[in-house]
């Protein structure tokens, strides 16, 4: 009999989750949109197996996972670079390759950015919550970061793919440029604040995660001291809490938040942001409306 | 209940948001009333997100957001009407850790805390915190209550707590510094099922006395 098709994880690398499009729509219930925080990315994996949009693939950071499929599947490693191997054997990245049945698939360490989309012809297959398989770190709901020996099972190829002609990429650039929108809450910080955030200055933090992208610079200063009651939150809000440091929400950002937003980042320049390693010099390009 | 017309301000939230700010709690769950209706009417523009809070409602997913604010700006906004919402029922047993604090904060023996929340209705004025957690309002100001000084690392799920001008019950057990009364076997978050939360923004909650209701339901005659 053959076995049901699924992959048993060897090493699940420094934080590796289960990511699709997210749960947007569910926001007024508390629930965050979560989803892979380089979309493009995430899309990309999957149109290379053949995959729609929507089926889960795996989100590694930095340093890539380990696994063993049952079955044959069709793979594609795309989003941060890294070295593929199959059976220690090197193995393309950015297309589809065939893994056979109890093969181990190592995906190494980035070169360049830092999160690695690896999708599975079929799909990973874990039970949906509120119509997404994706992992929130946030409200935990999805399945849990994997773990060594964890099993996910797979889905039903969906066909064969045509091989793309090329799979494009954009190395990370040394400088993370973020346009940002300010609104709804400038008017909370000094005009010197604003323009320190447009400065030079700023990086990304080490405590950067899935939640949102901390950074380290100059501390901005409120004009407005008072304390704001929470309201919603939209994804690329650039929120400041009392350290003064700005935090661009990512997929896992919490719905409401009581510090305020000086500006949001579009959707669009989130994916850039996902792939900035610590360190990365970040340039907010400040927009009045 | 009658409104004055409120200010209201729409403020730019990036390219397709659009955060309305408005004096108090009142006329936030006003509009956000007004917003669902229109909604369900078919006459507001596709919203993805409309998210609630103390004194703004955020649309976020739109496609014109100065387009939107130029229409809400012109919309007349009734006052919420006391019977507007679902109401939901929550059984509740009064087995709470803080009850003793509470009645004392209150000044009242604690025998009389569950008739005075029954006699309250609640409404859920936003979610937050965690999928499915409530904050209602409705507490009249003298049973407003601090947060505790130091939070429990686990409060556990079911648990019927109150801080400051808010009542909820934890969907889950998580970390909290709320004062807790006492727990439900109510389900406030089942992913599984539609809707996943029992408390939405909008609906109309009542705190009963599950003693009361056990005890009501053994004197009845047993065929």
């Amino acid at each position: 009999m053959t076995p049901a098709a699924a992959l048993d994880v060897v090493r699940p690398g420094a934080l590796t989750t289960v990511q699709d499009e997210g749960r947007p729509g569910h926001a007024h219930l508390g629930v965050p949109r979560s989803g892979a925080l380089d979309a493009p990315a995430h899309r990309l994996a999957n149109r290379l197996v053949g995959n729609p949009a929507d089926a889960a693939t795996l989100e590694t950071t930095l340093d890539g996972i380990a696994l063993r499929p049952r079955t044959p599947v069709t793979i594609a490693a795309t989003g941060a670079p890294a070295p593929v191997r199959i059976d220690g054997r090197p193995a393309a990245w950015g297309a589809p390759v065939h893994v056979p049945a109890g093969a181990l698939l190592d995906i190494g360490r980035a070169t360049a950015g830092l999160r690695t989309y690896v999708a599975f012809s079929g799909g990973i297959d874990v039970e949906p919550v509120l119509g997404s398989r994706s992992t929130d770190l946030l409200s935990g709901l999805g399945p849990a970061p994997l773990t060594p020996g964890a099993e996910l099972p797979l889905g039903i190829p969906y066909f064969t793919p045509p091989a793309p002609d090329a799979a494009p990429w954009q190395a990370p650039p040394r400088e993370l440029v973020l346009p940002l929108l300010l609104g709804p809450r400038h008017d909370w910080f000094t005009p010197e604040s604003l323009r320190m955030l447009a400065g030079p200055g700023y990086r990304v933090s080490p405590a950067a995660n899935r939640i949102g992208l901390r950074t380290q610079g100059p501390a901005l200063t409120r004009a407005k001291e008072d304390e704001l009651p929470s309201e919603g939150m939209v994804l690329g809000a650039v929120q400041v809490p009392p350290d003064g440091l700005p935090v661009v929400f990512l997929a896992d950002h919490p719905v409401t938040g009581g510090y305020p937003v000086i500006g949001v980042v579009p959707e669009d320049h989130l994916p850039a942001a996902a792939q900035a390693v610590p360190g990365t010099p970040i340039r907010f390009v400040v927009r009045d409306r | 209940m009658t409104m004055d017309a409120s200010p209201l301000h729409t403020l730019p939230m990036g390219p397709h948001a659009l955060l309305v700010e408005l004096d108090d709690l009142a006329h936030a769950q006003a509009l956000h009333a007004e917003v669902l209706r229109r909604r369900a009417a078919g006459t507001l523009p596709a919203v993805r997100d409309v998210v609630p809070a103390a004194r703004t409602v955020l649309l976020d997913g739109v496609a014109d957001p100065h387009g939107l604010a130029a229409e809400i700006r012109t919309w007349r906004i009734p006052p919420l009407t006391a019977d507007a919402g679902r109401l939901i029922e929550i059984p509740v047993r009064y087995d709470g850790p803080d009850l003793a604090e509470v009645a004392e904060l209150w000044g009242m023996p604690a025998e009389r805390i569950p008739a005075t929340l029954a006699a309250l209705e609640l409404r859920v004025a936003f979610c937050g915190f965690a999928p499915g957690f409530g904050y209602l309002t409705g507490l009249p100001e003298e049973l407003h209550l601090p947060r505790r000084a130091t939070p429990r690392t686990a409060v556990p799920a079911g648990s019927v707590a109150l801080a400051g001008e808010y009542a909820g019950v934890y969907p889950r057990s998580s970390p909290g510094g709320w004062q807790l009364v006492g727990s439900t076997d109510a389900v406030l978050w089942d992913p599984r099922r539609e809707p996943a939360a029992l408390l939405a923004p909008g609906a109309r909650v009542r705190f009963t006395d599950a003693a009361a209701a056990s005890a009501a339901s053994v004197e009845q005659p047993r065929t």
